[in-house]
């Protein structure tokens, strides 16, 4: 057997181990084949089906027709994912290549008894017993690479429970590179979906709502980071890579959450972008439009498309004014209209208009007129065999 | 920041041209040639100022990275494994370069022996999106990350000098 065969086997008897050492483990309820809205103890949904007659939400049994997708079963994703589950969502697809590990108990969810368990399988199992009612679908992968990514744009597209796409796809990764992967994969499958953060210094989060060409994709724009208003010359990471809270975690999943269930159940108004300054309690919202000189190609693809869209549909007699980016089919040479009394610089690869408080986490420069260089064949004919026969024999 | 002598094995390394990924077929393979060209250079200028620090060789498809690193400390060299993917939104995000024997030794290290980078590597790398590459990343990622933390892992007794492992 190989070593990862072995892990696993290692895995699976101590699961069985847990499991015959509780012995006494609890009953779990019977699936529930129709929500109810009785209001007696043993109902798991009165309270939600209670939203109801409240007057908040019009058909909360919907809920059971989504799929959501949660990338990323850490702090933040494995609390958002125990939230759908007792919400009643239909089905959750969870993806996540790490291992539970004692360094994660200041974080909520996860118990020190599934240390050395996959994230996505640990949560799997408590999310079952929590609701069985719920469709799990889970992958122990890295999404960035290519062999994975391809998997995972499939299962987005055909993994809802009626075999088509799933309605939602909310990133609770840890790392730049992740979420650029979503919104690759977003971009390209026209997906709706969320972003979320935690700031490594534990003391600010975002989450942001990004229908692909509506809303600024994630590569519009440098990543907006909540100003922490402290100097961050302060904040130097002294023997240490990220610090985090459950406080902030949990009120970033929360608020995540929240703007799921508005959208997934009409009601309310869903935020497209909602900061969270831990240190002055302080939580600015706005919208973000997309960059027509986006870096991702499918990024202005679904912009042109949605424009046209736009054009398409009948003009709404409406007072208010919505200024709506104008969108170029094509835009060869990167004109654009400026404001004159910004500097002319600040257009392409800045963004203007930022909630206050907000910021980005660094300037890029305007994008490149495209470069005749890239059409050209490379002057050296050597091949790639060549090549890398060349370095290894260095 | 970038010291001076960064500055300067960085300005001899060819730029990449090429802005394509893993999955953009053809254009992924000219990106490849401008990755291998731009490594040799950079390890031939090494050799030449007598600062050869690493070896790297990639699978097939160049989505998959290994080699070799080592530091020279009081005379000693250690030397590590160094291997990393090609992420699919490559070239506008950086390789993750993974030191996956010094996993745990260091708390400049996310999980799995990724190496913890300088707030600054970031911008710097996507202000120069896609001309930065594979032999970039490695001078001002790994370079400096193995200066800094190395001599004091050393130093903690976490690292000892093994005899040459061939």
């Amino acid at each position: 057997m190989s070593v990862a065969e072995l892990q696993r086997r290692i895995t699976q008897l101590e699961e069985e181990l847990r499991k015959a050492r509780r012995g006494d483990a609890a009953p779990e309820r019977e699936k529930i084949t129709k929500m109810s809205g009785e209001v007696v103890d043993t109902n798991p949904y009165s309270r939600l089906m209670a939203l109801k007659r409240m007057g908040i939400v019009e058909d909360y049994e919907k809920i059971r027709t989504f799929t959501v997708a949660v990338v990323g079963v850490g702090g933040v994703g494995s609390v958002t994912a125990e939230m759908l589950t007792r919400c009643g969502i239909g089905k959750l697809q969870l993806y996540d290549y790490d291992k539970v590990e004692l360094a994660n108990m200041n974080r909520l969810f996860f118990q020190p008894h599934q240390a050395g368990q996959s994230k996505v399988d640990a949560a799997a199992a408590t999310l079952r017993s929590i609701n069985p009612d719920v469709h799990f679908e889970v992958h122990n992968y890295n999404i960035t690479t290519v062999d994975n990514f391809d998997h995972f744009m499939d299962r987005i597209r055909t993994g809802g429970l009626e075999g088509g796409a799933v309605d939602l796809v909310l990133s609770c990764v840890d790392n730049y590179e992740a979420r650029m992967a979503v919104n690759r994969a977003c971009n390209e499958l026209e997906q709706t979906w969320f972003e979320s953060g935690v700031a490594e210094n534990a003391v600010s989060g975002h989450i942001q709502f990004l229908i692909p060409g509506e809303t600024a994709c994630f590569d519009c724009a440098p990543p907006l980071v909540v100003a922490s208003q402290i100097d961050e010359r302060t904040l130097k990471r002294e023997g240490v890579c990220a610090a985090s809270l459950p406080t902030t975690m949990g009120i970033v999943a929360g608020v995540l959450v929240q703007n799921v269930l508005k959208h997934l159940l009409n009601f309310g108004q869903v935020s497209y972008y909602l900061g969270y300054n831990a240190l002055v309690d302080f939580f600015p919202t706005m919208t973000v439009r997309p960059n027509p000189q986006c870096e991702d190609s499918w990024c202005r693809k679904r912009q042109a498309e949605y424009a046209a869209r736009k054009a398409a549909e009948p003009i709404v007699e409406k007072v208010e004014v919505v200024e709506e980016e104008v969108v170029h089919e094509d835009n060869n040479w990167g004109i654009s209209l400026v404001d004159e009394s910004a500097p002319a610089t600040a257009t392409a690869g800045q963004v203007t208009g930022l909630a206050q408080g907000i910021t980005t986490a660094y300037d890029r420069p305007a994008p490149s007129l495209p470069d005749d260089l890239t059409s050209s064949p490379p002057q050296d004919a050597t091949s790639l065999d060549d090549l890398m026969a060349q370095m290894k024999a260095l | 920041m970038v010291d001076d002598a960064t500055r300067k094995s960085l300005g001899s390394i060819p730029l990449m041209r090429t802005k394509a990924g893993p999955r953009d077929k053809e254009a992924w393979v000219t990106r490849l040639k401008e990755e291998y060209q731009g490594l040799i250079k950079y390890v031939q200028n090494n050799k030449d100022a007598d600062n050869d620090w690493f070896r790297l060789e990639s699978n097939k498809e160049g989505t998959r990275w290994f080699g070799k690193c080592w530091y020279i400390h009081e005379l000693l060299k250690y030397e590590f494994d160094v291997e990393f993917d090609i992420p699919v939104t490559y070239p506008a995000t950086a390789p993750e370069i993974t030191l996956p024997e010094l996993d745990g030794k260091t708390a400049k290290m996310y999980r799995g022996g990724r190496i913890c980078l300088t707030d600054h590597f970031k911008p710097l790398w996507a202000r120069n999106v896609p001309k930065f590459g594979i032999a970039h990343a490695m001078a001002l990622g790994l370079g400096p990350w193995l200066a800094v933390e190395i001599p004091d892992m050393i130093q903690r007794g976490v690292v000892t000098y093994t005899e040459k492992k061939g």
